[in-house]
């Protein structure tokens, strides 16, 4: 089993990668996480996060999203780091950094476009005329026509919605995309569609994507680096052609248990949290 | 079952025994049974009653009501007199019911919302005096809070001959707030019906904006257009009235103030007692709502870096409100049938002026049959209204 390694993703610029997390912690009272968590990753690559259920990924996601302050460690995006910032900061990063949520999270008060930009709109970068367009445009792109900017989140179905929280986490055209089980619940022909448009992203806009996906098969089809999660620490990382058959045995062993039914999380209140 | 084994189209002729068995026949029995227990019940009651009262000589009916009262009411909203009617007594009643529930529900309703985002405040100070706030309130029985603020409130001011003037004209004493009014004008009417006209206006072009939006993306100003509607319609109304300026100022004549619109202390006694007793169990509800939104709201709302206030206002609090509002109905029906307790501090509410009523003229079960028919209708009004609010916010949100 390789340690994780720094100089297997060799950045074409070798000073510093373009994201670079470092030590990451993060609890949940005896909870751990995430356990020095460090990975790092170029602009426009590709990395698919795997390991079986509670392993820690959507709390990294969320962590890298600013969603969850970590307890340590760095986060470095262009070399400032995201982890550290203050509360101001977040409206500032939040607009290079795109998350569908694994539960999708759309909003259940507000029609599917407003929904999609909510962000743009918030943030004074469009009108509501110009907002409504866009997010016609961007559900397009995922698949769902121009009726369903329309309706509300609980109108569609869950492939649906699931679409919604794609087209959401583009919306601002960000430079990391981060993904929890894009395409989990989706068939085979939606979600090669999905995996397309990804891949058409990434390349065209040249953004960084971590995905969280339960289905090898894909990850180690469609993305540039695989990261293997047990219990918050990172077991291997690395190019997906650097992969040895016995590791890969391995990581599929481990995956069964995760990939057995549809993972449920529990519903969190944060309300302890709500500034007044 | 025997009715389902019946073939279909067959008829099989059932003997009684089989009705008797039948679940459906046997629950309409029972329910006949108990109706008929209850009739049986009132109508003992009630005949019982009328014999008595026979017996007093006190004519029963509702005949009493075009009776004169030749009783005072200390305030009322309408012209009352003690040679007015008993009648026109309830009326004060029943007015002054309504202006205290009505006022007292908006009141509790703002202020219970303060306090229930306040619980949840990430400043310990403010999340633990706002819990403070609530337990303290809502564990002490309202009649006591009524009798409190009613000791304080006349306490607390000095007597007329040297009233608090905070604001020019507006006299505090202890017997009351004395605040300048308009002198009455057909001008002032003109102006309701037209403030009742541009609500009309602004709800129509309200909805025209949404579905322009919705349809085109275009955004229509709509508070400005409907401010700009309401204080249009409202002044030209005051100027075709003739523009009156007449004010009825509160002066101290002699030992008292005359003239001047007074709040009695004993409408702010019971004001204040029911607003902060019932906004202590809005606040836990509207706390509680809040708390049903699942957390991936927030989460997802943080990820685009919102912040937390419009977080607040435009995702979680529509959403809470789905949750909140048969509780927030049920402490509004509480608040109303509470109000009845301003007997105690000698507010002239309904129940107040029907005690009146009832000793003087011995028609207890008149009177009594009236509060009650009001309380219910009050109570019904109330929730139909919230139900058709919570249909509304159930459709848009689904
Ligand atoms: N908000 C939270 N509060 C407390 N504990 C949490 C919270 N979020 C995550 N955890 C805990 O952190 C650990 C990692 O959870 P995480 O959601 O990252 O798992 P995961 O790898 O995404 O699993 P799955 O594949 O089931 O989605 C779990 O033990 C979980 O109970
Ligand atoms: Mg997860």
């Amino acid at each position: 089993m390789t340690l994780p390694n720094d100089t297997a993703q060799s950045p074409a610029n070798a000073t510093s990668p373009f994201l670079k997390i470092k030590d990451l912690v993060k609890k949940f009272g005896d909870t751990i996480a995430l356990d020095h968590v460090s990975l790092s990753l170029d602009r426009g690559q590709k990395m698919a996060v795997i390991g079986p259920s509670a392993a820690g990924k959507s709390v990294l996601l969320k962590c890298l999203a600013g969603v969850y302050r970590a307890d340590s460690g760095n986060v470095l995006i262009d070399g400032v780091n995201i982890a550290k910032s203050s509360d101001n900061n977040q409206e500032n990063w939040a607009d290079r950094i795109g998350m569908l949520f694994q539960q999708n999270a759309l909003f259940d008060s507000l029609p599917i476009w407003q929904n999609v930009c909510f962000q743009l709109i918030e943030n004074g970068t469009l009108g509501r005329k110009q907002a409504k367009d866009r997010a016609v445009e961007l559900l397009g792109l995922v698949g769902l026509d121009a009726d369903s900017a329309l309706l509300h989140p609980s109108d569609l179905s869950g492939g649906m919605q699931k679409r919604v929280g794609i087209a959401r986490a583009i919306a601002n055209s960000p430079e990391i995309l981060l993904l929890d089980n894009p395409t989990a619940g989706l068939d085979p022909v939606l979600s090669n569609h999905i995996e397309n448009m990804i891949d058409t992203i990434a390349r065209k806009q040249n953004t960084t994507v971590i995905t969280v996906t339960n289905d090898m098969e894909i990850a180690q089809k469609r993305y540039d680096f695989l990261t293997m999660m047990h219990e918050g620490k990172v077991y291997w990382h690395g190019k997906r052609d650097e992969i040895s058959a016995a590791q890969n045995d391995h990581l599929a062993q481990m995956l069964k248990g995760s990939a057995q039914g549809p993972i449920s999380m529990r519903t969190r209140n944060r309300g302890q949290h709500l500034v007044a | 079952m025997s009715k389902t084994q019946q073939a279909p189209g067959g008829v099989r002729s059932k003997g009684l025994a089989d009705y008797l068995n039948d679940e459906n026949v046997r629950a309409v029995i029972y329910q006949i049974i108990a109706i008929g227990l209850v009739i049986l019940a009132g109508w003992y009651l009630v005949s019982n009653t009328l014999d008595n009262l026979e017996r007093q000589n006190i004519s029963t009916g509702f005949g009493f009501l075009d009776l004169e009262a030749s009783f005072g009411i200390s305030e009322s909203m309408i012209d009352y007199t003690p040679k007015s009617t008993y009648a026109t007594a309830l009326l004060v009643g029943l007015l002054n019911t309504v202006k205290v529930a009505f006022l007292g529900i908006v009141l509790c309703t703002i202020i219970g919302t303060i306090f229930g985002i306040a619980r949840l405040s990430s400043n310990w100070i403010v999340r633990k005096l706002a819990a403070i706030y609530v337990e303290t309130f809502r564990n002490i029985p309202v009649l006591l809070q009524l009798f409190f603020w009613y000791a304080i409130i006349p306490g607390a001011f000095p007597a007329a001959r040297n009233a608090l003037e905070p604001i020019p004209d507006v006299l505090m004493t202890n017997r009351g707030i004395y605040i300048p009014v308009p002198v009455a004008d057909n001008a002032y009417e003109f102006m309701g019906i037209a403030a009742i006209l541009a609500l009309i206006i602004i709800y129509f072009v309200k909805k025209w904006a949404d579905k322009r939006l919705d349809a085109t993306g275009q955004p229509f100003p709509i508070v400005w257009a409907s401010v700009g509607i309401f204080a249009g319609l409202v002044l030209v109304a005051y100027l075709a009235g003739g523009a009156p300026t007449a004010m009825d100022i509160p002066e101290l004549k002699g030992f008292n103030i005359r003239g001047g619109y007074n709040i009695s202390p004993e409408f702010l006694a019971v004001l204040i007692g029911l607003t902060v007793y019932t906004s202590t169990y809005v606040a836990e509800v509207v706390r509680s709502g809040i708390e049903a939104v699942p957390s991936g709201q927030w989460e997802a709302a943080d990820s685009l870096g919102l912040k937390r206030s419009v977080s607040l206002r435009k995702i979680i609090l529509p959403q809470s409100m789905r949750v909140a509002i048969p509780p927030l109905t049920n402490q509004y029906l509480n608040l109303t049938k509470n109000s009845s307790l301003a007997v105690a501090v000698g507010y002239p509410d309904l129940v107040s002026v029907s005690n009146t009523t009832m000793n003087q003229t011995g028609q207890a079960i008149e009177a009594i049959s009236i509060y009650m028919a009001v309380y219910l209708g009050l109570s019904l009004i109330t929730s139909l209204f919230m139900n058709w609010f919570n249909n509304k916010m159930a459709l848009v949100e689904r």
